[in-house]
C-alpha cells in the first residue's frame, strides 16, 4: 500500500494536464452529458409510449403518419437531426421576438429537442415491437373477463411488453449516451467537448481522450449492470425453473 | 427543383464519399470481425480473453471519442515520422490517413458479437448472419456522418459549409437527409432480397 501510493505521488509528479481546473472542466461536462442524456431519455420515453400504442393501432391514420416519423428519424444520422434544428431554429419566422428564443438561443435546447425526438423514434419501434409480442391467449383472456380496450392495455399488454422491452431499452440507453458525444459539435461543453478543449490546450491527444474514453466505459457499464439488475428483478418470472 | 447555388456536385462527390467509407468500414469489421470471433471462441484463454477485452472497451465508447483519439493521436505519430518531410507533402499524407483511419474507426463497428456464434458453413451462416450484418449496416452508415467532424469532406461536411456560407440551412441538410433515407432504404430492400434467397428451403419466413 505504501510503496503504491508512493508510486503513484510519483506517476503524477510531472504531469502537468490533469490538474485540479481539468479536472474541474472534466466535471462540468459530465455533468452536462447526464442533464442531457437523462433529460432526453425521460421525456423521449414520455412520447414514445402513446406513439407505440398509436403505431400498433389498426387505424392507418394513427399509425402511418407515426411510422412516417421513426422512419425517418431512424434512417438519418442523429448529426444530420442536430444540425437541422440546431441551424434551422434561427430560421422560423418570428421566434426570435417570442420568450422561446431565450431558451432556443443556447446550444443545450436544440441538441436537447434533437435527441429527445431521436430517441422517441428508437423506443417507439422498440415498444412497438415488444406490444407486438403480446401472446395471443393474454389478450383473450382479458377480453373473456369483460375488460374494455383501455383497461386491457394498462392492466395486460403495457405491463408485459415493458418487461420484454427491457434489454433492447437498456441498449438504446447505451447508444444514447454515446451519441450525446456529437452534442460538442454544437459547442456544447459536454464530456467530448471538455476534452477537446483540454486536447487544444494542451495539445496531449492521449491523455485527453484516453481519460474520458475511461469514464464513458465506466458509464456504459454502470448502465449495462444497472439494467442487469433490473432484468433480474423484472424478469425474474421467466427464468427456467429448477 | 431547389436551388442548391452551386453545391450541388459537391453534395454528389460527399454523398459518393460517405458510401464508399461505409462499404470499405464494412468490408475491414467484417474481416475484423471474423478474426475477433474467431479469438473469442478459441480455446487459447488468452485469446478468449484478449478478443472479450477488445470487443468490451471499443463497444463501451462512443465512436466519436475514438475517432477524434485516433485521428488527432495518429496526426501526432506521423508527426514524429514526417517532421523532416515539405509541408506540403505533410498535407498529403494527412489526407491519405485521415480516409484510412476514419475507415478503421468507423469500423469494426461490433461486427464481432453479431458473427460470434456462427460458424457452420457459408450459405447458411449468411441466412443467420444477414439479420444482423443489414443491422449492422444501417448502423455503420448513420455513424460515417461523424467523420465531418474530424475533417472528412463527406456530404454532411459539404452541407454544413453550404449552410454557413448562404445560411440556408434546409436547403443543403434536408436533401442530405433525404439521400441518407434513400441509401437505407434501397440498402433495406437488397437486405430483404438476400434474405429471401438465402431462406430457400427453409421453409418457414
Amino acid at each position: 500500500m505504501e510503496q503504491l501510493n508512493t508510486w503513484f505521488t510519483q506517476l503524477l509528479a510531472d504531469n502537468e494536464i490533469f490538474t485540479a481546473q481539468t479536472i474541474g472542466y472534466y466535471a462540468h461536462g459530465l455533468a452536462n452529458t447526464a442533464q442531457l442524456v437523462l433529460l432526453s431519455l425521460l421525456i423521449g420515453l414520455m412520447l414514445a409510449v402513446p406513439l407505440a400504442i398509436g403505431r400498433s393501432s389498426s387505424r392507418p391514420w394513427v399509425k402511418w403518419p407515426i411510422f412516417l416519423y421513426t422512419y425517418v428519424f431512424r434512417g438519418t444520422p442523429l448529426l444530420i437531426q442536430l444540425y437541422i434544428i440546431y441551424y434551422g431554429v434561427v430560421f422560423v419566422d418570428g421566434i426570435q421576438d417570442t420568450w422561446l428564443w431565450l431558451i432556443l438561443e443556447k446550444p443545450f435546447y436544440p441538441a436537447l429537442i434533437a435527441f429527445t425526438l431521436n430517441t422517441a423514434a428508437y423506443t417507439t419501434e422498440i415498444f412497438r415491437g415488444a406490444i407486438k409480442a403480446t401472446p395471443r391467449g393474454e389478450i383473450e383472456a382479458a377480453r373473456a373477463y369483460g375488460m374494455s380496450q383501455a383497461k386491457m392495455l394498462r392492466r395486460i399488454v403495457l405491463p408485459s411488453a415493458f418487461r420484454r422491452a427491457l434489454p433492447a431499452y437498456g441498449n438504446e440507453v447505451i447508444f444514447m449516451l454515446h451519441a450525446s458525444a456529437i452534442a460538442s459539435v454544437v459547442t456544447i461543453m459536454d464530456l467530448t467537448g471538455a476534452t477537446r478543449f483540454v486536447y487544444a490546450r494542451f495539445y496531449a491527444p492521449f491523455d485527453a481522450f484516453l481519460f474520458v474514453a475511461a469514464i464513458y466505459l465506466c458509464l456504459t457499464f454502470g448502465i449495462l449492470y444497472l439494467f442487469r439488475y433490473l432484468e433480474k428483478r423484472l424478469l425474474a418470472h421467466l427464468k427456467p425453473q429448477t | 427543383m431547389i436551388d442548391l447555388q452551386g453545391y450541388g456536385p459537391r453534395l454528389l462527390q460527399g454523398a459518393w464519399v460517405t458510401i464508399e467509407l461505409g462499404l470499405l468500414s464494412l468490408l475491414l469489421s467484417i474481416i475484423l470481425g471474423l478474426l475477433t470471433a474467431t479469438a473469442k471462441m478459441s480455446r487459447s484463454w488468452i485469446a478468449h480473453r484478449l478478443g472479450t477485452l477488445y470487443t468490451t472497451l471499443i463497444r463501451g465508447v462512443p465512436d466519436l471519442v475514438l475517432m477524434m483519439l485516433l485521428f488527432f493521436g495518429g496526426q501526432i505519430g506521423v508527426n514524429m515520422i514526417t517532421d523532416w518531410l515539405y509541408y506540403q507533402f505533410d498535407i498529403d499524407i494527412f489526407i491519405n490517413i485521415n480516409e484510412f483511419v476514419a475507415g478503421v474507426v468507423a469500423r469494426a463497428y461490433g461486427m464481432s458479437e453479431s458473427l460470434m456464434f456462427r460458424r457452420i458453413r457459408f450459405p447458411q451462416m449468411m441466412r443467420h448472419a444477414l439479420p444482423g450484418l443489414s443491422n449492422n449496416w444501417m448502423v455503420l452508415l448513420k455513424t460515417t456522418a461523424l467523420v465531418s467532424v474530424i475533417g472528412l469532406t463527406d456530404m454532411v461536411r459539404v452541407a454544413e459549409e453550404a449552410t454557413k456560407a448562404t445560411h440556408e440551412p434546409f436547403t443543403f441538410l434536408i436533401p442530405v437527409a433525404v439521400i441518407y433515407l434513400l441509401i437505407a432504404s434501397v440498402s433495406e430492400w437488397g437486405f430483404a432480397r438476400l434474405q429471401k434467397r438465402y431462406n430457400v428451403g427453409f421453409g418457414e419466413s
